[in-house]
């Protein structure tokens, strides 16, 4: 990926409003790229989606997006807790999220089964203690 | 590119060629350029902010005085609702339709009336289940334009219908036509506006190929008009046509209000209230809404830069001034008639891309992350553009330089100068 612009993201855990930065930032940069309305669409709903989930779930974490005239990749690592059972957390309303978040709206267990449903290929790795890495793709028509 | 007409002007011996304007406009479409603010017309959305910020009032609405009247063999005035908010004491708006005669108006359409036609409308159009949820109000003309631009998603759930004033000005001239027998062109349709927003939107109509409103008289510039009219005004010949739907489109929450059928709607107001909530709209972080009404002023129409009264006194008197008034007094008697619906596609003018390929725009947007990585992120707006981003997005555009930086332009010189003079900050030192 030569060519390839590349947008790197901190998203905080200790800050739960400053979750959407992220997703916000990066749909601005799609139409100013010429990506189409559809594909910014996606990538931004399945980014902010991944952001809420490292704010909630992982103290914070990293997201790094590389476009190319054909593909929005979407990388994102924390060093939180991590997924026992990525089957079970992948299920559509299955959630962890304490309560004061579900009181906010968030954490409805829609989150993973979200990003990959707004994605073309979605990737995801955990290991318990040493955190969760997703790679997830919005391909541009 | 295709050319808009805009109200919003600038009066260039008036501009000191400061910053407020271009740090306040919501789609940065200002810069200072050679001392004198210019506005970029293909972003510019009429909103007004510009006017309200401008210390100098270096920035103007454009639109017509009542010497427009002349213009025409019969003239017909369409106050906005929110005119009627405008006065003190006035318990009916009939003294006021009454006196806008007096001023020399031939007859008076209330665009109120139209409103509640188009309350309807939207109700019927809704309940066909036809509109992709939520519908968006195509109301305030600032806004259809803002989406034009910047949220080629949610064009198609802008509702297809014209709006009040549009309507108002249709139906002035088929009943004026009924009336006097002239032909259409010899009747004039003059709103009376809260806005330059609504005076562009006559000029250059988004979802219509053409407006039938011929001409706009700013609030402002009528009002003072109006007042000894209607002080000597003791009685008047016709009745008020609207009721409390048709005059609470005057502000934020009234065109969602009269929908009646659905409590599950959304209204916000203010430019960057507006903006955030087409975000989330965007990233359908709240499905299972409905409606969503948008205004870019605060307060709605009431708070429109052309007005003269507070939008929330205004809002009060509005309130009391329909406390016995009935819901609505106009309703359609047959089918949606084709004078309500949109005739034209609101299209996607991509104002924002880079480039005019795909592969141009990665290829500026390349340069454009070195030149941020280079510029200082002060966001000074020194160099004539609102933010460090936005002059490397024109240097990139081939519209501005990196040396328009004024932080960069003396860094260099003070390198230029310690290379001339040796080490001058060292001799300096005590």
């Amino acid at each position: 990926m030569d060519n390839a612009i590349c947008m790197e993201y901190v998203v905080p855990g200790d800050d739960f409003t400053r979750a959407g930065e992220a997703s916000a930032n990066m749909k601005q940069s799609l139409k100013r790229l010429g990506v189409p309305a559809a594909a910014v669409r996606r990538a931004a709903i399945a980014l902010y989606e991944g952001e809420i989930n490292l704010a909630i779930h992982a103290g914070g974490g990293r997201i790094r997006v590389e476009v190319t005239p054909d593909t929005i990749a979407m990388h994102l690592e924390d060093d939180g807790p991590g997924i026992a059972d990525i089957p079970l957390a992948m299920s559509e309303g299955y959630t962890t999220a304490p309560a004061e978040v579900r009181s906010l709206g968030f954490g409805a267990g829609m989150g993973l089964p979200n990003m990959k449903k707004y994605t073309d290929t979605f990737e995801i790795q955990s290991t318990v203690g040493v955190g969760t890495t997703i790679d997830m793709s919005v391909s541009i028509a | 590119m295709e050319t808009f007409l805009h109200s919003v002007t600038l009066d260039r011996d008036l501009c000191r060629g400061c910053i407020n304007c271009i740090k306040r406009c919501p789609t940065e479409a200002i810069r200072v350029r050679d001392g004198k603010a210019s506005i970029i017309a293909e972003r510019c959305i009429d909103c007004a902010e510009c006017i309200r910020i401008c210390p100098h009032h270096a920035k103007k609405a454009q639109y017509d005085t009542l010497d427009v009247l002349k213009k025409f063999a019969y003239t017909i005035a369409l106050p906005a609702p929110s005119l009627y908010g405008q006065f003190n004491n006035l318990e009916e708006p009939d003294i006021l339709l009454a006196a806008l005669t007096d001023l020399g108006f031939d007859a008076v359409y209330e665009v109120a009336r139209a409103a509640e036609l188009v309350s309807e409308a939207t109700r019927r159009l809704m309940q066909t289940g036809s509109l992709p949820r939520p519908v968006i109000s195509s109301a305030c003309p600032a806004v259809t334009r803002l989406i034009r631009v910047r949220y080629p998603d949610l064009i198609d759930h802008v509702l297809p219908l014209v709006a009040p004033v549009e309507l108002a000005a249709r139906l002035a001239k088929d009943e004026a036509q009924r009336k006097t027998g002239l032909a259409r062109e010899e009747i004039g349709c003059i709103f009376l506006s809260p806005c330059p927003a609504k005076v562009t939107a006559i000029h250059s109509p988004v979802g219509t190929k053409k407006s039938e409103v011929d001409a706009a008289v700013a609030v402002k510039e009528i009002y003072p008009q109006l007042l000894g009219p209607m002080k000597k005004r003791q009685t008047a010949d016709s009745p008020a046509t609207a009721g409390r739907i048709g005059i609470g489109w005057a502000e934020s929450g009234g065109e969602s209000a009269g929908l009646v059928i659905t409590d599950s709607y959304l209204a916000a107001d203010g430019i960057e209230n507006v903006i955030r909530v087409l975000e989330d709209l965007e990233d359908e972080k709240y499905p299972g809404l409905d409606f969503v009404e948008l205004d870019a002023c605060a307060g709605g129409c009431v708070g429109g830069v052309l007005q003269v009264e507070n939008p929330y006194i205004a809002k009060a008197k509005l309130k009391k001034m329909c406390r016995y008034m009935p819901v609505s007094k106009n309703h359609l008697d047959r089918s949606i008639p084709p004078a309500m619906l949109w005739d034209a596609d609101l299209e996607y003018a991509p104002v924002l891309e880079l480039g005019g390929t795909r592969a141009e725009s990665f290829a500026r947007y390349g340069q454009l992350q070195k030149i941020v990585e280079q510029l200082p992120g002060l966001d000074c707006g020194s160099c004539g553009a609102p933010t460090c981003r936005a002059l490397a997005e024109d240097v990139v555009r081939g519209h501005a330089a990196v040396d328009d930086c004024v932080v960069l332009l003396r860094r260099r010189m003070e390198a230029v100068l310690q290379a001339v003079m040796g080490q001058p900050g060292k001799e300096d030192e005590p």
